[in-house]
């Protein structure tokens, strides 16, 4: 069984060491941030960078990791789906992990930053409703206030994640856009309205890996305890490491946390999946944008002629966003990382797959790593010459997707 | 003004606000989203405002503004659900150059004008009657480039203050800053209603920073009584989302500017 890294937040080796000091990764990232919040973001970097030195910091962040959100997440052998797919598939079990989603790394480590840097009140995002959740039960279990901005689209469609938000405490803010239902961008939009107006006493707990720096590093540096955990126990288990990672991208911290450990291991490719939505509206930032800045960062961006911001869809409202994590623009832009996108029906049938062969129930958003991996089979199997070692990053249940579910596949009783 | 012929835009737009239409009242930057309630409304305000404003402030809209309010959000969305873009609000800008009757400074966030392209948009400048930019989310320390293409070209790049802003980084803004220092009011977004206590002290320290270069105060400023008070502490007002509530409560926008003067010189329009 693989133990807790004693300093879950370490340095990656030095060649891999991004971002630079202006918060660069390659040529994206950066802080494009109103003057506001100039000021709490280098507050924030310097605190982060103390609490990362502060043995008493990383002390409690362990015994929070391991006592209360239930790490090290187990690395299950999908043996079923695997010989149906023809590869051996491994799955970093990030769906067990307490409230569901890898969600909580992140949470749990700002949440203690917040409260390290005496922060009265906690502000977030979600999409999903996952990092909402997360960040609703971290600032439960430390006493501080929390309010978390949703689009309204988002509430509707993951209702039963906006009630655990309430009964955590949390104030939910359903929010819309000119009239419309709102998405995660709006969300965004929001939360960062509120931390402008009280930029010393709030805390804004982001939840992905995108947003001005330092925040793209924060969230990788607590999201890579999925990679470094399954590379361990990967290789505890079959004495090598994976020919693939394979992850779901929307903003992109489940997949920067399982990448970012395996970027010096030059053999094990690296493959993110997108939101194909329906093929003609989509959130497939990385494989059909082109760089631009929005919320704070410069990254792959979905955006007009004009710098317009387009809009999004998938079934899926944790990868229903137009921008991306800085990081993955560098991996793809240097040829590190690969993405593809899926669609709609192919995540929503691979969803299935997996219920009925493994007895998982994997979100929608992970659904959309599990309908890629199926499709990068054949190619790993080409390009190898053998069965290919797959390790896929299972980033949260889909017990809240059981109401879309039913509208796109019905309830299972009429079909019998 | 000596030697008109040989200041720069950016300097035209300083002149312009130390030397107000109204002296001894702050000067007067109005701010109009473009493209705003229509593009060929929005043109006629732009030409209207600037002959009783200072300066004109002239916004292109983004769907996602990161520093306004809700007012300048719902302008924003309005023009750009009606067909404005950057390319057509240079356009008419363009078309109406000669006509503009004060210094006239693009606000955006960085996106768009990337999507135009920086170098051609500082070519096009001169051609729309444009004397700099103001870009709320290009920080300085982003904006290296931009202000050093800024001013070899003679074109304001004017940087923001917050109430935030440690004194020591307020000092290289001022330096960095060319035009006047945008000094922001309060924490929060534009159109904020709730200014803090006192904004004075924080707008005396950015006018002790900016040296020579004048100050405009911004944010939650909107009325005459609001700008009064101001008189003496900075060299101007920037009054945004009151400008757009008057567009969309169907008043005279130019007729809003003007009632924005003391009483006793609102007859006096021109310089």
């Amino acid at each position: 069984m693989t133990s807790l890294d004693p300093n879950p937040i370490s340095a990656p080796p030095q060649e891999h060491a991004r971002p630079d000091a202006r918060g660069r990764f390659g040529a994206f990232g950066g802080r494009y941030v109103p003057e506001t919040l100039v000021p709490a973001l280098e507050r924030l970097e310097r605190g982060y960078a103390e609490a990362t030195a502060s043995a008493e910091f990383q002390a409690a962040l362990v015994r929070e990791l391991r006592q209360w959100a239930g790490r090290p997440t187990a690395l299950t052998r999908a043996e079923r789906l695997g010989t149906a797919w023809g590869c051996e598939l491994w799955l970093k079990r990030e769906d067990l992990a307490h409230t569901g989603a890898h969600k909580i790394n992140n949470a749990v480590g700002q949440a203690l930053l917040a409260q390290r840097l005496g922060a009265k009140r906690v502000v977030a995002e979600t999409g999903a409703g996952q990092h909402g959740v997360a960040t609703a039960a971290a600032c439960a279990r430390l006493g501080i206030p929390c309010r978390v901005y949703q689009g309204s689209l988002d509430v509707a469609r993951q209702a039963p994640n906006a009630r655990r938000m309430r009964l955590f405490g949390a104030e939910l803010v359903p929010v819309d856009i000119n009239g419309q239902p709102g998405t995660l961008r709006a969300a965004i939009d929001e939360a960062l309205r509120d931390w402008v107006s009280d930029p010393d006493g709030t805390y804004y707990l982001l939840g992905s890996a995108v947003g001005p720096h330092p925040y793209p590093r924060i969230v990788r540096d607590l999201q890579a305890a999925i990679g470094r955990e399954a590379r361990a126990q990967l290789l505890d288990a079959t004495g090598q490491l994976p020919d693939a990672v394979v992850a779901c991208v929307g903003g992109g911290s489940n997949a920067i946390g399982s990448f970012h450990p395996f970027v010096g291991d030059r053999e094990v490719a690296l493959l993110g999946i997108e939101a194909g939505g329906d093929g003609r509206r989509h959130g497939a930032t990385l494989t059909r944008g082109r760089p631009g800045v929005l919320h704070g960062t410069l990254s792959y961006l979905l955006h007009d002629e004009d710098g317009q911001v387009l809009e999004t869809h998938s079934v899926s409202a944790g990868l229903d966003y137009p921008g991306v994590g800085p990081e993955h623009s560098f991996l793809k832009d240097s040829g590190r990382a690969d993405y593809l996108s899926v669609t709609d029906a192919e995540a929503l049938d691979a969803l299935q797959e997996v219920c009925r062969l493994e007895g998982i129930l994997p979100a929608l958003e992970t659904a959309h790593a599990f309908a890629g991996a199926r499709r990068a089979v054949t190619d790993l199997r080409d390009r190898l010459g053998r069965t290919p070692r797959i390790l896929l990053t299972c980033s949260g249940r889909g017990d809240k997707d059981l109401g879309i579910l039913e509208d796109c596949l019905g309830t299972g009783e009429a079909t019998r | 003004m000596t030697r008109p012929t040989t200041l720069t835009p950016a300097e035209a737009v300083s002149r312009a606000i130390r030397t107000p239409r109204h002296a001894g009242a702050p000067a007067v930057v109005a701010f109009l989203t473009g493209g705003f309630p229509d593009l060929d409304t929005f043109v006629e305000h732009a030409v209207a405002v600037s002959q009783v404003a200072d300066v004109l402030e002239v916004g292109v809209p983004f769907r996602d503004p990161m520093a306004d309010g809700v007012t300048i959000q719902r302008a924003s969305h309005t023009a750009l659900d009606r067909g404005a873009s950057l390319a057509r609000i240079l356009e008419r800008l363009r078309a109406r150059r000669g006509e503009l009757g004060c210094p006239l400074l693009l606000m955006s966030y960085l996106n768009p004008l990337l999507a135009r392209g920086l170098e051609r948009l500082h070519d096009e400048a001169f051609a729309c009657g444009i004397h700099g930019f103001i870009v709320p989310d290009l920080c300085l320390e982003e904006a290296e480039e931009q202000v050093a293409r800024c001013r070899e070209a003679g074109l304001a790049f004017v940087q923001l203050a917050a109430p935030a802003t440690p004194d020591a980084r307020l000092a290289r803004l001022c330096d960095a800053s060319s035009g006047f220092v945008y000094a922001v009011t309060m924490n929060g977004t534009t159109g904020g209603a709730h200014a803090p206590a006192d904004p004075l002290p924080h707008l005396r320290r950015v006018k002790r920073h900016a040296g020579a270069l004048p100050v405009c105060a911004g944010f939650g400023i909107s009325t005459a009584d609001d700008i009064a008070g101001l008189q003496g502490v900075v060299d101007g007002a920037i009054v945004g989302s009151a400008l757009i509530r008057a567009i969309e409560a169907g008043q005279d926008p130019a007729d809003f500017v003007r009632a924005l003067r003391p009483a006793a010189s609102r007859q006096e329009t021109s310089r």
